[in-house]
């Protein structure tokens, strides 16, 4: 049997939720005062994720960059591949917002796309 | 050059107090910003997390700022950028000086002042110890991070748990920086749940509560800083003390409204809330100038900037002078302050914006007018962090109103 600990953040009472697993299955939530928050945790404790926003770095434009984000969000774990591509990426302006920047970011299925115009 | 309406500020809430007073009938609505780009502080908010209340899906900063300029844009305003406003006289006189223009001055019929806020400083903090190089507010890290692409530092500690510090913990951790801990001199923090969560927890990054820097190291720059644990009275407790190295301190310890210009006018003042005091209008106590966004009352969320500088906008374009009838507003018991500080008698409904003195759960936020009971709201939790809001009829305004938290509603 395996325990976490959630935080939910659906609403501003900030419950903290107890998660019991078995081979990966959910046996017992406790400490959420509503079925929103167990339904919270479930997702973070079997597939949390995240959207990721940063820059990348932009070839002859007005700006040295472009601010970005995942369309979707991505599997938690994957944060820091993203990030390793996003920095390796480099744009040539001019760049449009809801250009995708980065094509299914660190194998996640999700694109990276801009989120404002560098003329 | 002549406006009806002159908005100062390219901001959020600029730019919706613009496009309000267009849409209200003004002909030539103007706004003056110091900057080259529009959009205030949300060019540089690259996070998500904007726009839920009005558009109902999760924008970035710079994608919400895009939707109000494309509008603004449409309607018809005129932009001044690059052009810093240095003065407001009495008969609604602007004085800016521009990249372009040089000095000019244009006569407006009405003004809205949207000039947003500034971070306290560290000199406003007064830590003893040399001013290293290493030491910034969080504000200009995340200007660094994400208009320059340029890393501040390697070694992180953060003073203050508010919203802008948690997003840039987040932030340079993922650029690969060691975030080492975020410290809060408060037994609470200053920032949201999902900001503690998303941008803390997931990096396992430490919040210190009821902990400050009590001294900062390091002749040109910065080596470490001495932090300690305070007291209820907030005093820090010596034998606590303990020697952290790192080679940056973000300093994210609150906002104060920009008011040069509203003070040079002589504008009434609330001391609470650092902003002008304004009516349901958001009228100032000078007839003709309004007051909106952040340069009014800090906001944390946008959403609440727009709609707010859109009834300033609207005000602006129908702006005559007439006499109104006003009743105050009035703080009570568990309520720091009230926006507006005075309601006119006109028939239209009010929002009251407030902030709670303390952290409570299942309590009840109360209006009353001569003590009865006009609006309530029980509330899962009040926090100062968190702005609050009533909603009040006309009708039911027959004096002063006084806001207030309480336990139990009687
Ligand atoms: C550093 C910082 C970071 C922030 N980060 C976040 C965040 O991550 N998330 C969030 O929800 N909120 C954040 N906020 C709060 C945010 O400021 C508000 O939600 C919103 O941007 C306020 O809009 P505004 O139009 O009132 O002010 P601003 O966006 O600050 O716009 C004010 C504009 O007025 C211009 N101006 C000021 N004085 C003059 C003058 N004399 N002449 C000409 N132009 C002038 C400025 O150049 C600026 O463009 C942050 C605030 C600050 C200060
Ligand atoms: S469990 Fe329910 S009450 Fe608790 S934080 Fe989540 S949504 Fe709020």
């Amino acid at each position: 049997m395996k325990e976490q600990k959630v935080t939910c953040i659906v609403c501003p009472l900030g419950c903290e939720v107890t998660v019991k697993t078995q081979d990966g299955k959910i046996v017992e939530t406790t400490g959420q005062a509503c079925k929103r928050g167990e339904k919270y945790a479930a997702v973070e404790v079997t597939d949390p994720r995240r959207t990721l926003t940063s820059t990348v770095r932009v070839r002859d434009g007005a700006s040295p960059l472009v601010s970005v984000k995942s369309v979707k969000p991505i599997p938690k774990e994957l944060l820091f591949a993203s990030m390793k591509k996003i920095n390796e990426t480099r744009v040539k302006a001019p760049v449009k917002i809801g250009d995708i920047v980065v094509p299914n970011v660190a194998g996640s299925g999700v694109d990276i796309v801009a989120t404002t115009d560098v003329a | 050059m002549k406006a009806d309406v002159a908005v100062i500020g390219a901001g959020p809430a600029g730019l919706a107090a613009a496009i309000a007073a267009k849409e209200n009938g003004a002909k030539r609505v103007v706004v003056l910003d110091r900057e080259a780009y529009k959009g205030g502080i949300l060019p540089q908010c690259i996070h998500n997390g904007f726009g839920l209340h009005i558009f109902g899906e999760e924008l970035t900063g710079p994608e919400y700022a895009a939707r109000y300029i494309d509008m603004a844009d449409n309607a018809g305003v005129t932009f001044m950028m690059e052009t810093m406003v240095l003065s407001i006289d009495e008969h609604k006189v602007i004085t800016a000086v521009g990249k372009d223009v040089g000095i000019t001055t244009i006569e407006a019929k009405a003004i809205v002042l949207a000039m947003g806020c500034r971070e306290r400083s560290s000199g406003a903090l007064m830590l003893p110890g040399d001013r290293p190089a290493g030491v910034m507010s969080a504000g200009t890290a995340q200007r660094f991070v994400n208009m320059e692409g340029y890393m501040p530092g390697k070694d992180v500690v953060i003073l203050g748990s508010g919203d802008i510090g948690l997003i840039m913990a987040r932030r340079m951790t993922l650029e690969g920086a060691n975030v080492k801990m975020v410290l809060e001199l408060m037994p609470y923090s200053g920032g949201l749940t999902r900001n503690i969560v998303q941008c803390l927890d997931d990096f396992d990054i430490p919040l210190k509560l009821s902990h400050t820097v009590v001294k900062m190291h390091g002749k040109q720059r910065l080596t470490g800083v001495t932090i300690a644990k305070v007291d209820e009275n907030l005093n820090p407790i010596e034998s606590t003390s303990e020697f952290v190295s790192c080679d940056t301190l973000l300093l994210s310890v609150g906002l104060i409204p920009e008011n040069e210009l509203a003070m040079g006018l002589n504008i009434q003042m609330d001391s609470v809330t650092g902003g002008a005091v304004v009516d349901s209008d958001m009228q100032t106590s000078m007839d003709g100038v309004f007051a909106c966004g952040n340069a009014l009352q800090v906001h944390d969320l946008v959403d609440f900037v727009t709609e707010e500088a859109s009834r300033a906008g609207k005000a602006a374009a129908q702006y005559k002078k007439i006499a109104k009838l006003f009743v105050n507003t009035i703080a009570g018991s568990g309520v720091r302050y009230v926006v507006p500080q005075k309601l006119v008698r006109d028939g239209i409904d009010k929002t009251l914006f407030f902030r709670a003195t303390k952290v409570t759960r299942g309590w009840y936020t109360i209006a009353r007018c001569r003590g009865k009971i006009i609006a309530s709201r029980k509330r899962v939790m009040c926090a100062p962090g968190e702005m609050e809001n009533l909603v009040i009829k006309d009708a039911d305004i027959s004096g002063g109103v006084t806001v207030t938290i309480e336990e139990t509603k009687t």
